[in-house]
């Protein structure tokens, strides 16, 4: 029962994810791709946490970890290209 | 016991679920990034954190809860200062929100919310 529900779950995310990066593809501004990809990392995190839980594998969840930093880190400089032009 | 621990961590799920769709539908319908990230963050913050504490109810005391507070604190940490980076950026590059471009004014009254 747990488990479908997991499984579920991981599809929804899955699904926004895709609705998401439309968004990414289709934002008038930078400012807009920056939101939606930052969501994304956030859904993409979550669902490697999801698979963790489902496949028993606990060393995915510092996978999970990693990417949240990833993430971060590539919204803070693209926002910071985004303000002042270049990244140095 | 596992079935009163299966119920809450279903209810969180259901919850989480429920508010990542909330901040999508808030992502697409929007006006402008303002108003974007501010479904976004909300929504994204609450659903992963609710998400996270159906997986911890659900995994109990051990090693992988404490990894996933980890994961959870480090979210809530870094989505809004994201956010607050994002909206720094947009303001830098003279984007004006929808309803913030003086509309607010008595001349204009009446135009605030047509959105």
């Amino acid at each position: 029962m747990i488990h479908h529900l997991l499984l579920g779950t991981s599809v929804l995310l899955a699904v926004l994810s895709f609705f998401s990066l439309y968004k990414a593809y289709d934002g008038p501004t930078a400012a807009d791709r920056v939101v939606a990809i930052n969501m994304i990392a956030t859904k993409v995190t979550v669902l490697i946490v999801i698979f963790a839980m489902m496949t028993g594998q606990d060393g995915f969840i510092d996978v999970a970890l990693a990417y949240s930093m990833m993430g971060f880190v590539a919204t803070v400089c693209v926002a910071k290209y985004i303000e002042k032009g270049t990244l140095s | 016991m596992e079935a009163i621990r299966s119920v809450l961590a279903a209810g969180c799920f259901f919850g989480g679920a429920f508010f990542f769709i909330v901040g999508t539908v808030g992502l697409m319908r929007m006006p402008d990034a303002y108003c974007r990230m501010h479904a976004t963050t909300k929504c994204d913050t609450l659903g992963t954190g609710l998400l996270l504490v159906g997986l911890m109810i659900l995994q109990g005391f051990s090693i992988v809860s404490a990894k996933l507070f980890v994961i959870l604190v480090f979210v809530w940490l870094t989505n809004p200062t994201a956010a607050h980076i994002i909206a720094k950026a947009a303001y830098s590059t003279g984007m004006i929100g929808g309803i913030n471009d003086d509309s607010l004014s008595p001349e204009k009254e009446g135009e605030a919310w047509r959105y």
